[in-house]
């Protein structure tokens, strides 16, 4: 019997003494993702694309640093699209679930958030889904802006609106959210430098569900043009409802949420509709390292028998940053990693990427470009097409709206 | 000028639905002196009803209607047994912490099947125009719907025994059970009835506008305000004081930038409770007697 006991207890002993050998040869990534709230249809795409890396990695044998190969675990909890809860658990990430790196949560006021606990415990933390790009103003230093920040969203439905109307009637309708006002604040400046009126400029609480008085205020400033919106549940029901009051825009163009493949539920509310986008399946860029656009866009469907949206491939390729990050460096030490993230000015699937290493806006993305797309009917069908800028055109823009 | 009467008009007819959604509330606060903080999630019911019927089983929208409200009738009665029948009696928290925890639940079953993933119910109904106003078929059809329901909920309870007996027991309990009014099966119909209004207005609700498993909150937070302003209890307070509060919000929008507009409503809703307690009812009957 004491023998029995014996072999137990070695046995034991033996299972603890396996569990750092496992955990020394695998790297903890954590994040937290709004599963539920109303974020969570765009960062339920963000973790599509970040698992998608992490499968791949994975199935390869893990990434290879310096002879040796680490397999990638994930360690994620739902935020329910809340400040406070993105608090606790990135302290959770860290201190509790012993993640090496960290990716971002979905939305520029949970960045902001989570952020604040990076920095304070000194994690690398690559962002793909927070615009804002004050967070970036504050002195951190192990943050990474992987898109394209807000205060360029708007500027290329500007650029081309300006093709068909150099006077036009701006309403500016936005959700009262970091985001959404950092956009505005840098679109309101480019609007009236292109020439452009503001009639209207207006916000609204996230939360909001009926937007019938805000577009009655639209419909009496005499606006053309309608741009705004914030994320996924308030820019699809204002699309719905431009529609159902006809408002009589010429052009509309809502943040986010018509990115969204789900978008095409609204039907002829969809038609015409035009979205800043930090990527499209179409685009063209030529990786220097990691899977072609096609190849993306292709596993993607085949993974989750839908098409990738923008946030699906940033979340992809905050995984592939940090990939090559930790390849050049040669190591998983987080200031040599960090050290080599500074370095990168590299193209992948998902466009150039490039991070201001200056104190004033350390890890603000430089290099990344959007596109503009717009939901067309083709053969009774809506399509997405990039209709900005022109080396990514792959339709002729819809002016004025159908 | 124009501009004004749009937003009046478009006041009042999501006015109507905020009172026929806070008819419910009331009729279970007048019968019971439940607070019933499951309304919010019956809204959100009402909502997947029309959703799932209409989109999966394809029954056009408005044709679910009776199925929403039977549906809604039936769950009200049964939730009516499993967790409020107990703590009628009791002090108003027991109720109120009962019918919150029965929220929760089903906020995170409704949570656990759909995610908070928004939904649209595609419904294409000929508008009405006003100069470059243009009122939506489904905002005219949930008001007038409205109307309908609102009458027939007067003419059951004061013309139908059934309905008779429900003021009874709103009225008085104990002398109610006295002259032989079976007052459990009463309270329990009273509840289905209040569930069935909420998930009819839910109904409507998802007609005019996309709506998550969360939806439910805010329609909650505004039926408490017309219950106020109606006059706890009272089904008829409850649809004036809703389309008061459609009125309210129709007036002040052009002006006031639309983030103000809780704000001004919850400063109603706590001026109404400081001065008139009884809500827009005992306003109008000082009025009479002054």
């Amino acid at each position: 019997m004491k023998s029995i006991r014996l072999i137990a207890a070695i046995g034991a002993i033996g299972a603890f003494a396996a569990v750092p050998a496992f955990a020394a040869d695998t790297i903890t990534i954590g994040m937290t993702v709004s599963r539920t709230g109303p974020l969570n249809t765009d960062s339920v795409s963000q973790l599509k694309g970040s698992e998608l890396w992490r499968d791949e990695v994975n199935a390869a044998g893990g990434i290879k640093v310096g002879g040796k190969r680490y397999k990638v675990r994930f360690v994620e909890y739902d935020d329910q699209s809340q400040g406070g809860r993105v608090q606790q658990l990135y302290t959770r990430l860290i201190l509790q679930d012993k993640s090496q790196f960290l990716f971002s949560p979905y939305s520029s006021g949970l960045v902001a958030t989570a952020a604040v606990i990076s920095e304070q415990y000194g994690k690398i933390m690559l962002i793909g889904g927070g615009a804002e790009g004050k967070t970036y103003e504050l002195g951190n230093k192990y943050l990474f802006q992987c898109i394209t920040p807000a205060d360029q969203y708007l500027s290329g439905a500007i650029a081309e609106l300006k093709e068909h109307n150099p006077h036009a009637k701006v309403a500016f309708v936005y959700s009262d959210d970091p985001f959404s006002k950092a956009v505005v604040a840098a679109a309101r400046d480019q609007a009236k430098q292109a020439g452009f009126s503001v009639v209207l400029d207006e916000s609204y609480p996230p939360a909001t569900t009926d937007f019938t008085a805000v577009i009655n205020k639209v419909i009496s400033s005499g606006a053309d043009t309608f741009l705004g919106g914030g994320h996924y549940p308030d820019g699809a029901t204002l699309a719905r409802q431009l529609h159902d009051q006809k408002a009589g825009l010429k052009w509309v163009s809502i943040l986010v949420a018509p990115d969204s493949e789900k978008f095409k539920t609204l039907g002829d509310a969809a038609n015409g509709i035009t979205v800043p986008s930090q990527w499209e399946p179409q685009v063209k860029y030529k990786p220097v390292f990691g899977p072609t656009v096609e190849k993306f866009t292709e596993m993607y469907r085949k993974e989750f028998k839908d098409a990738p949206d923008y946030h699906a491939a940033s979340g992809y390729v905050v995984g592939l940053l940090l990939q090559h990050a930790m390849q050049q460096a040669g190591s998983i030490d987080p200031e040599k990693v960090a050290a080599e993230l500074n370095k990168i000015d590299t193209t992948t699937f998902f466009g150039r990427n490039k991070f201001a290493t200056d104190a004033g806006h350390h890890g603000l993305q430089l290099a990344h470009q959007m596109v503009l797309a717009q939901w067309q009917t083709k053969n009774g069908q809506l399509v997405k097409e990039m209709v900005w800028p022109d080396a990514a055109r792959t339709a002729a823009v819809v002016y004025p709206l159908p | 000028m124009l501009g004004l009467l749009a937003s009046v008009l478009d006041g009042l007819l999501i006015g109507a639905v905020y009172g026929l959604a806070s008819m419910g509330i009331t009729l279970i606060w007048g019968v019971m002196d439940v607070v019933n903080l499951t309304h919010g999630a019956m809204i959100v019911a009402g909502m997947f009803g029309v959703y799932l019927l209409a989109g999966a089983a394809g029954v056009p929208a408005y044709a679910t209607l009776p199925i929403v409200l039977v549906g809604g009738f039936l769950v009200g009665v049964a939730l009516y047994w499993i967790a409020v029948h107990r703590v009628i009696g009791q002090p108003p928290l027991m109720s109120l912490l009962a019918t919150f925890s029965v929220n929760l639940v089903l906020v995170g079953l409704g949570t656990a099947a759909w995610g908070t993933d928004l939904f649209n119910v595609p419904v294409s109904l000929p508008g009405f125009s006003l100069g470059r106003y243009t009122f939506p078929g489904t905002h005219l059809m949930a008001a007038a719907l409205t109307g309908v329901i609102a009458l027939a909920l007067y003419l059951f309870l004061y013309r139908t025994r059934l309905g008779k007996a429900v003021r009874a027991v709103s009225g008085n309990r104990e002398a109610a059970g006295l002259v032989g009014i079976p007052t459990s099966r009463v309270l329990a119909l009273a509840f289905g009835l209040g569930v069935a209004l909420a998930s009819v207005a839910g109904m409507l609700i998802a007609t005019m506008f996309p709506f998550t498993v969360l939806s439910g909150e805010a329609y909650q937070l505004k039926s408490f305000v017309v219950t106020v302003l109606g006059g706890l209890g009272n089904p008829t307070g409850a649809l004036l004081a809703g389309l008061a509060l459609g009125l309210l919000e129709g007036l002040t929008t052009p002006f006031i930038p639309v983030s103000w507009t809780l704000v001004i409503e919850f400063v109603l809703f706590v001026l109404v409770l400081i001065s008139v307690p009884g809500g827009l009812p005992t306003l109008l009957r000082r009025r009479r007697s002054a």
